[in-house]
């Protein structure tokens, strides 16, 4: 009866199991695990990129830098009339001296607001559309065509870093996963490789009893196969666990930020595939090493 | 009638050594028994391996089954190596298989199916006299029950070309016996055979068959009767087939080696 692989149970006994199992599982659930972390930690900074991007990067803050309050006051009120009537500004929200003294209490202690110090005033704004230099270069004109003590703050900019940094270190994952790829194609090409030189002479009879070069890869990309299975399932549940884990402890921080590096279904749609495509490469990867190897031969 | 195996002037050396097989030629007939004799080292291996594609030769031409051998491509070589079977003088038993396994080899590489093949590698395991040790591995087995195995495994598929390396080299003179006439029935159902032997004792058995000497690596044939041996229809059918094998090839597998 045929099974996996269409290779009857009496022909998988041409190529015995233990001699070609050894460790291979155990080392393909080490790499699909960290495979699979990497994959993760890749997809969640591009989801913590994304979010960040989409609340912060079309922001600018405005600060009037008057000398006494009552300047501050007036310029205050004529950004705001010119921001209002602006159609570059999608929302525009003025920090109220409370929300000002909870932001510099930190720093500056309490009753800053009741003393000497002149605080400025802040705007939050929302751009319309999206943030480039023009648009920026016209707000500004707007602002200090008003307000010449007036100061913008494009959150865009101080975050660039931050996405250049997240950039890279999704670059880095991705570099992670190649790594940890081609590592595991090189454990199959040895492993492969060994089995066949083990198998040689039972290869050599197969062949001159008239057996194709795919018949005998088969047998042994079944193996892989079973292999890489038992590996990527090991692995996958062992990185499904960590990943469990880790989203645990990020919920009980009520972090903002890191909240915001949840990954979707879309991302745990990919999750699950890192296990089936290591099957598949490890599958393939052993049966061009069979047939590559044979091809040498007569 | 159309030759099935033909050597013209074909030589094999191993690396960059000195030639082990030098001009050889000769043609063999379907339907015809060939000895292939010589001292150790003479190269009869060494042409047995080009025969059944193991090798191929340094320069020369091979022709079998009609088609050019020497520049035969990899993917059909299965297709051609199907239409021979070989006894080899190691018998390269694979050994861990049991003795029904390996018989079942060659039908399991033609994809021959489970239950089809259940049938014909019991009755061969019984026609060779080795039916209550189907399970057994070769290092269980004897040297001749080895010999035997590798043979049933080697004709098991109704081979067109059936060669045998030292086949008789390992066993008694009465399963001496007992395999040529193994090896005169494949030959009266169509199967050319070519056995190699320096039993001279053998050669006498069967006195219709044609005899290639190999002295150093060259074909010793000073009458020209080698390189055009006279053909098979010439001869008398009745003469050279012995009373065992039944003329029905569908009771053929049926029978023990005694004819019972």
């Amino acid at each position: 009866m045929l099974g996996f692989f269409g290779i009857s149970r009496a022909e998988r006994r041409l190529i015995p199991d233990t001699r070609l199992a050894g460790p291979m599982p155990w080392v393909i659930a080490i790499m699909i695990f960290l495979t699979i972390l990497a994959v993760a930690a890749g997809l969640s900074l591009r989801s913590g990129a994304s979010a960040i991007n989409a609340q912060l990067s079309g922001r600018v803050t405005v600060q009037i830098l008057a000398g006494d309050s009552d300047a501050r006051d007036e310029q205050l009120a004529a950004v705001e009339r010119a921001l209002d009537a602006s159609p570059l500004v999608a929302r525009r929200d003025t920090l109220s001296d409370e929300e000002l003294q909870q932001l510099l209490t930190p720093w500056l202690g309490g009753d800053i607001l009741d003393d000497a110090i002149t605080v400025p005033a802040m705007i939050d704004v929302d751009i319309a559309g999206p943030m480039t230099t023009q648009t920026l270069q016209e707000l500004r004109n707007l602002i200090v065509a008003v307000s010449p003590d007036a100061r913008l703050d494009p959150h865009g900019q101080w975050l660039q870093p931050i996405f250049d940094l997240l950039l890279s270190l999704q670059f880095l994952a991705l570099f992670l996963v190649i790594l940890l790829s081609v590592a595991t194609a090189a454990i199959v090409v040895l492993t492969v490789r060994g089995a066949l030189n083990t198998h040689g002479p039972t290869i050599g009879v197969m062949h001159l009893l008239g057996s194709t070069d795919v018949q005998v890869a088969r047998l042994f990309q079944r193996r892989v196969a079973l292999d890489a299975l038992f590996g990527s399932l090991l692995g996958s549940g062992l990185a499904a666990l960590a990943l469990y884990l880790l989203s645990r402890q990020i919920d009980g921080l009520g972090a903002g930020l890191l909240d915001s590096g949840q990954l979707d279904w879309l991302d745990l749609l990919v999750l699950v595939l890192v296990p089936l495509s290591g099957i598949i490469l490890a599958t393939i990867v052993a049966r061009l090493t069979v047939v590559i190897a044979l091809r040498k031969t007569l | 009638m159309q030759e099935i195996v033909t050597f013209d002037n074909v030589g094999l050396r191993y690396g960059t050594g000195k030639e082990v097989l030098s001009d050889i030629s000769f043609t063999l007939y379907p339907g015809s028994f060939y000895f292939l004799t010589g001292n150790s080292g003479a190269g009869k291996t060494s042409l047995l391996k080009l025969l059944y594609l193991a090798q191929r030769p340094s320069r020369g031409l091979i022709k079998l089954f009609g088609t050019d051998a020497v520049t035969l491509t990899r993917d059909r070589m299965p297709g051609f190596r199907r239409r021979i079977g070989v006894v080899f003088q190691d018998f390269r038993l694979v050994p861990h298989l049991s003795a029904y396994d390996n018989i079942a080899l060659p039908l399991r590489v033609s994809g021959m199916s489970e239950k089809d093949l259940d049938a014909p590698v019991r009755e061969m395991l019984d026609w060779v006299g080795l039916a209550d040790r189907a399970s057994a591995r070769p290092a269980t087995l004897s040297g001749g029950e080895q010999q035997r195995v590798a043979i049933a495994r080697a004709v098991i598929s109704r081979p067109e070309i059936l060669v045998a390396d030292e086949p008789t080299g390992n066993v008694d003179p009465e399963m001496a016996l007992r395999l040529l006439k193994l090896f005169e029935s494949m030959n009266a159902l169509g199967t050319t055979v070519v056995v190699a032997t320096h039993d001279v004792h053998l050669l006498a058995r069967i006195p219709e068959a044609h005899m290639m000497r190999l002295f150093r690596g060259k074909l010793a044939d000073p009458t020209g009767v080698l390189r055009h041996p006279p053909k098979p229809e010439a001869r008398n059918p009745d003469d050279v087939l012995p009373s065992f094998p039944p003329k029905d090839a569908s009771d053929y597998f049926r029978q023990g080696p005694d004819g019972s």
